[in-house]
């Protein structure tokens, strides 16, 4: 009976959008971008496609990527797909591809030359499997930032320093005027992140691929690796009073200047700007802990589920042109606080952090993240570990690094 | 019941059966279908989607020398043991007391019920607040004078999984105290009367005569306590999601992330396996005990 009504109410609908005008397809959008910065940041795109005729329908989901991705997972899976849906590039998604539920977009790629405008190559890499491209990169988020609150440094009478090292130098001088050295919230993803930062800034970009891409377990529990376990043990000794949950209540500890620092990727920024900051005069930020000044291109990226409603699939193709669109990726990404995904277009309302982003991007000292390298599963026993390691101070250093190693051993 | 009436057993009734066929469809294809098919792929190396592809035990393996599992059972075995000894005594002790024919009996009743009437993310959240040190119960004494006060389970690794069974506690002990009341009160006035004119003193009549009379209603309170205490989930997520580190983490949690958030279906299953054995250890006695002493008698 219920299916029956269902059926007749879908009818109802289907014959509803004959009615009315046909060019205009709504074209259901789902990702993750809630807070103030991004969601200002996703009306650009709404606006921007709304502008050729179709019409997005927008399908934000509260909570976090991790909240968000099993619930689009579970939509295309079973058989309810959307439009099209944000992924963090990389091997989120790669299971749904080579199912055959995702679009082959590499038509579209080539009538649009995309391996000749977006920049850095490694992010459509990400979005290839088998010599096909299956996603549109829209930015380009780096993780290995140090953000540093000068009010904080002043208070405690020490000069902002230029590097990690300096920084933990700085720490028994800021802990006796009563300031928090490093901030780290208690999200799991924080502390197994900020550990991947230290990897690549005191490691070097070679030991970050030899662990994280080759997956050798031998040298992960060798001395090279015991050295980045040393500096991440200075940091949760930095961050053993760090007392809240959420990674933005983290930066808000640095924007007030309860805290010295955070290591955090570049949508911190957003934060900072929110609060009224400006960049090099309340706050410092210091791209690969100013040891190792290479940034990774994580970030975003839409995927678009293979779809049989003809007019839908046509305004997926849109909305793909679209995104790569100059002016879509410059009005994005100035409110999103990220780099755009192609070389060619002028940033010049950026900010200082973002102009020390795009000079790097410009030397082509990139890096891929792990998001891109490492299957959800090892990811997930690392934020395990790490969040194990921060929270518990009489964990040794030695038994970290020997779980470590069994993680990078098992990892796929 | 009598032999002769069997023939009829089928017939009789036959709209009441009609009507509980779609139920029985449901328990036989949504649980018990579902249970099998997640043991089935429990075995297998099942990634975001599930496939059939057989590797034996080596998600069990994996499970098993997995820290942060086997901080998941040491937590729910603590949890557990809490819940099951505390709930049994103090909502014994306030169905005694309350049976006691006191005044207001109604408004007590309905007072240590009411939290019942709460979700766990909302007992979660408001436990969260008292138990925070920077607004709840710690801030509260110290305001007080008491500077040197210090109340942060939530906070503390090692005494964080106490912390949230007081909220459990809280939340549960209402309806162990209206079970055992109703326990209380089916027992025959008479009894009380014997044991008086015997000079039994009270409490020896509760722990002798009225408790073992009471078995039923200990029974059933007790599988109604162990079924919360293996699917404790939500209560976790709103206070603590886990933390310090993952000093708070529950098995259902485990299953819950890594079948979602690490896209391994098969670790999650496996997981799901194990607590599914854990709660057939505490119903099969129980169900032997109920069903089969009944029919024996």
């Amino acid at each position: 009976m219920r299916y029956k009504f269902l059926t007749a109410a879908f009818a109802a609908t289907v014959a509803l959008n004959f009615a009315g005008p046909a060019a205009a397809t709504d074209l259901e959008v789902t990702h993750w971008w809630t807070s103030g910065g991004e969601a200002a940041a996703v009306a650009e795109l709404a606006k921007a496609f709304d502008a050729t005729g179709n019409h997005w329908v927008d399908g934000a989901i509260a909570g976090s990527g991790g909240t968000a991705r099993p619930i689009m997972i579970s939509r295309i899976t079973g058989g309810d797909p959307m439009g099209a849906t944000q992924f963090n590039h990389g091997r989120q998604a790669e299971e749904l591809v080579q199912a055959g539920l995702m679009r082959d977009l590499t038509d579209i790629a080539t009538k649009d030359k995309w391996t000749e405008i977006v920049r850095p190559k490694s992010l459509l890499d990400s979005c290839t499997i088998d010599g096909k491209i299956y996603c549109v990169p829209v930015n380009i988020h780096s993780w290995q930032w140090l953000w540093l609150s000068n009010e904080a440094f002043q208070k405690a009478g020490l000069p902002v320093p230029k590097d990690w090292n300096e920084f933990v130098a700085d720490a028994p001088a800021l802990e006796k005027a009563g300031i928090i050295p490093l901030a780290v919230g208690g999200q799991a993803w924080q502390a197994s992140g900020a550990f991947d930062v230290l990897m690549a800034a005191t490691g070097g970009t070679d030991t970050f691929l030899k662990v994280y891409k080759d997956k050798d377990a031998a040298f992960a529990a060798g001395p090279e690796i015991a050295k980045v376990f040393k500096a991440a043990d200075d940091a949760r000794k930095m961050a053993k009073n760090t007392n809240v949950q959420d990674w933005n209540q983290a930066t808000n500890l640095v924007i007030t200047g309860k805290a010295a620092g955070q290591i955090m990727g570049d949508w911190a920024q957003g934060e900072f700007q929110v609060a009224g900051k400006t960049a090099g005069k309340d706050y410092t930020c210091l791209p690969g802990l100013g040891l190792n000044e290479v940034i990774a291109t994580g970030g975003d990226a839409f995927y678009f589920p293979l779809l049989k409603d003809e007019a839908k699939t046509k305004a997926q193709a849109v909305l793909a042109e679209t995104l790569l669109d100059p002016k879509t990726q410059v009005a994005f990404n100035l409110k999103k606080g990220s780099l755009p995904v192609r070389g060619d277009v002028d940033l010049n309302a950026a900010n200082d952090c973002m102009k020390k982003g795009l000079a790097i991007l410009a030397k082509g000292a990139v890096m891929p993240w792990t998001d891109q390298l490492l299957s959800q599963d090892s990811q997930k026993q690392k934020e395990d570990l790490f969040s194990e390691f921060f929270a518990k101070p009489d964990m040794t250093v030695e038994e970290a690094q020997k779980r470590f190693a069994a993680i990078i051993a098992s990892a796929d | 019941m009598s032999n002769s009436e069997r023939p009829n057993q089928l017939f009789r009734n036959l709209n009441a059966k009609i009507a509980s066929i779609p139920m029985v469809l449901t328990a036989l294809v949504v649980f018990v279908g579902g249970t099998a098919w997640t043991v089935l792929y429990s075995f297998t190396n099942s990634k975001l989607l599930p496939r059939l592809n057989f590797v034996g035990l080596d998600q069990y393996y994996r499970l098993w020398a997995t820290p942060r599992w086997l901080i998941s059972i040491e937590n729910l075995l603590i949890y557990g043991v809490i819940s099951l000894v505390f709930s049994l005594v103090i909502g014994f002790v306030l169905a005694a007391l309350l049976d006691q024919k006191i005044r207001f009996e109604d408004t007590f009743r309905t007072i240590f019920l009411y939290p019942f009437a709460l979700s766990f993310i909302v007992t979660g959240l408001v436990w969260q607040w008292l138990l925070n040190p920077d607004f709840g119960i710690q801030r509260v004494v110290r305001d007080l004078g008491w500077t040197s006060f210090s109340f942060d389970p939530l906070y503390n690794s090692s005494i964080v999984i106490y912390g949230i069974s007081i909220a459990a506690l809280w939340q549960g002990t209402g309806l162990i105290m209206c079970l055992m009341l109703a326990g209380l009160r089916g027992i025959d006035e008479d009894i009380w009367k014997a044991a008086r004119v015997d000079g039994i003193p009270m409490w020896k009549t509760y722990l002798f005569i009225v408790i073992p009379m009471m078995r039923p209603v200990f029974i059933t309170t007790l599988v109604i306590i162990a079924a919360g205490i293996v699917k404790v989930y939500d209560l976790v997520v709103a206070q603590t999601s886990g933390g310090p580190g993952i000093a708070s983490e529950v098995p259902a949690k485990y299953v819950y992330d890594y079948m979602f958030f690490a896209q391994n279906l098969g670790q999650g299953f496996a997981a799901s396996t194990m607590m599914l054995l854990s709660v057939m250890i505490v119903i099969v006695p129980w169900a032997y005990l109920e069903f089969g002493g009944r029919r024996r008698g």
